[in-house]
Formats: C-alpha cells, sequence, structure tokens
C-alpha cells in the first residue's frame, strides 16, 4: 500500500459518516487549471480532501494531449472531493471538476443527480471558463459563478460578467476560496439560487 | 494533474484485481451510493473485497471513498463492489436524486442543504 493510500483509508477511517446517512447528494465545483477548486472545497469540508481517479474512456483517450506519444498504460484522470454532513440523515459531497475538454467523460458521472454546479473563476484567465459555462449551459446544469479574488483588483463583476457572456439571471458572486465563511456564502448563493428556480417551476406548473 | 501514482503501475494489477473485467456493471452505482458491509472479511477472501468490507464495517462508506483509500480507480471499485453486492456481503444506500441530467432537487431538499450550509 503506498503512503496515499493509507492515509486516505485513515481519513476515511478517522472521519466516518454517521451510521444513519441514508442520502448523499451533490454539488460540483469547476472552472479552469489550478484556479482554487480543492481550496474551496477544502475550505468547507468536514474532511481533509480526498483525491481519487477514473479511468478515461477510449473517447477521452483520443482528445487526451494529442502530442503525446499514445502508451498502452492504463489512462485515468484524478479528481477530489469533500464532504458536508448536513443533518442525521443526508450528506453533501463537493466535487471538484476539472472543466477541460479532455475531462469531458467525467463530468456524466459527476454530474447524474447532482444539485448544481460552481464555476470557480480566476479573472487572469476568464477564457477557462468559457468552456466549462458553455458545458453546464448544455447540460442544462444550473451554476453559480463564483470569482475567486486573488488579492486585491482585477477587473468588476460587471465587466466579468461582460466577458463571460453570462446572462443576468445567473448569480455571479466574489469569493476567497481559501476562507471558509467565503465559501460557504458560495454554496448557500447557489442554493438559494435553485430555491429560486424551483420556486418558478411550481408556480408555472 | 492527470497523472497519478495508478498510471505508472503495472495495469497488470488492475487486471489482476478485477479478474480481467475493465467495464462496471450496468445500471452502474452512483459515486455518492453508500455502502454498509453485512459480513466480516472472510479467510481467502480477494484482499480487495476484504479491504472494502472492512472500511464499511462500522459506517456507511461512499463509493467515491472507498475509491479514494484503496487507490483504486471508481470503475474497478464498482466491479469489486458489484461482487459483494452478488454475494450479499454488502448493501447499499441509494441518492435519493434521479440520476441523469438536470432535474431540480425539490425544496424540501434544497431546505435541508441550506440549514446544513448554515451551520457551517
Amino acid at each position: 500500500m503506498d503512503s496515499r493510500s493509507s492515509d486516505q483509508a485513515a481519513t476515511v477511517l478517522g472521519a466516518p459518516l454517521r451510521q444513519t446517512t441514508r442520502d448523499a447528494l451533490k454539488i460540483v465545483i469547476t472552472g479552469g487549471f489550478a484556479v482554487g477548486k480543492t481550496t474551496l472545497v477544502g475550505a468547507v469540508s468536514e474532511i481533509r480532501p480526498l483525491s481519487t481517479e477514473e479511468i478515461m474512456t477510449e473517447a477521452g483517450v483520443g482528445i487526451d494531449d494529442p502530442g503525446r506519444v499514445p502508451d498502452k498504460r492504463t489512462t485515468t484522470v484524478a479528481f477530489d472531493f469533500g464532504r458536508i454532513s448536513l443533518n442525521e440523515q443526508q450528506v453533501l459531497y463537493l466535487f471538484g471538476a476539472p472543466g477541460q475538454e479532455r475531462f469531458w467523460f467525467l463530468w456524466d458521472q459527476l454530474f447524474s443527480g447532482s444539485l448544481g454546479a460552481v464555476v470557480l473563476v480566476d479573472t487572469r484567465r476568464i477564457q477557462e471558463s468559457w468552456y466549462a459555462i458553455d458545458r453546464l449551459e448544455h447540460h442544462r446544469m444550473p451554476f453559480v459563478v463564483a470569482v475567486n479574488r486573488f488579492g486585491d483588483g482585477g477587473p468588476a463583476l460587471a465587466e466579468i460578467r461582460d466577458a463571460l457572456d453570462l446572462d443576468d439571471s445567473v448569480p455571479l458572486i466574489e469569493c476567497d476560496a481559501r476562507r471558509r465563511d467565503s465559501a460557504k456564502d458560495v454554496l448557500i448563493t447557489l442554493v438559494r439560487h435553485l430555491t429560486r428556480l424551483r420556486e418558478i417551476v411550481e408556480t408555472t406548473s | 494533474m492527470t497523472r497519478r501514482a495508478i498510471d505508472r503501475e503495472d495495469p497488470d494489477r488492475l487486471y489482476t484485481v478485477t479478474g480481467g473485467r475493465s467495464r462496471a456493471p450496468e445500471g452502474a452505482l452512483d459515486l455518492v451510493a453508500l455502502v454498509v458491509a453485512e459480513d466480516e472479511p472472510a479467510p481467502g477472501m480477494q484482499s480487495e473485497h476484504a479491504r472494502i468490507l472492512q472500511l464499511c464495517r462500522r459506517s456507511p462508506v461512499a463509493v467515491v471513498e472507498l475509491s479514494a483509500a484503496l487507490t483504486l480507480p471508481v470503475t474497478v471499485v464498482k466491479i469489486l463492489l458489484a461482487d459483494l453486492l452478488d454475494a450479499g456481503r454488502i448493501t447499499l444506500r441509494h441518492p435519493s436524486s434521479t440520476p441523469g441530467p438536470a432535474q431540480l432537487p425539490d425544496l424540501d431538499t434544497l431546505k435541508q442543504v441550506l440549514l446544513g450550509l448554515q451551520k457551517l
């Protein structure tokens, strides 16, 4: 057993779910490379974020870095997650999902049955968020956008909304993914957004 | 970030662990389905099966947490879980959400999530 395995097994055994837990929910945090997805997960998770892997499907392998010499070994991609026990029965899992095209194949699994998504944006690399937003719209997955401010400055939210071509109905907020209260606010913003959307559905049906 | 320990491993390990199977069974398990052990590990049992039963002995453990603890890809863990399920050694607590593409969660679920987050 390697050290990561024993570390992670210790985390799983050391912070077990309540015995009464019956229902696990999901929220996905996506965005460009190194935008702070795992940091945000870690800021609110009751366990140190865990990392795991999934085997890349053939479709995924085809678009995985075309410059590489293909090897015959199993290709996997890693993703991180954490969790928050909500009450005696329910636990919320938070997944950090890479937004780039080559991770597509993972999205179906991560988003299946998910409550909604958070797109984390780094204003220095706004274009990296376009793809994630496009995919979420395609999947009809409700989402909010959180701008991870690294220090002061950067463009105003209105400019970012323009740059992302984001509909006015999609909440856009600032956050500091390192801070628990800030990360918590991001998730609460998403849940409130989902509640509004649900209320609209219920009043119009 | 996409290359982890498993890529440097002998791919034969995965082949051996799953007995050559590479696809999870139909009606695949959700990543957050909760696994509960109903039995103790038995002598002579494949070590990965025994590890899963140990990990899920006291409390339910999500599929994805088993994958992290065993450092095995999710698909491989699902194959191992199907074996244990067939043998009646585990039970599952499936998520209440509807699998598949986006469907807005009901208001009661959203209220529970909001309350849970506000307590953080």
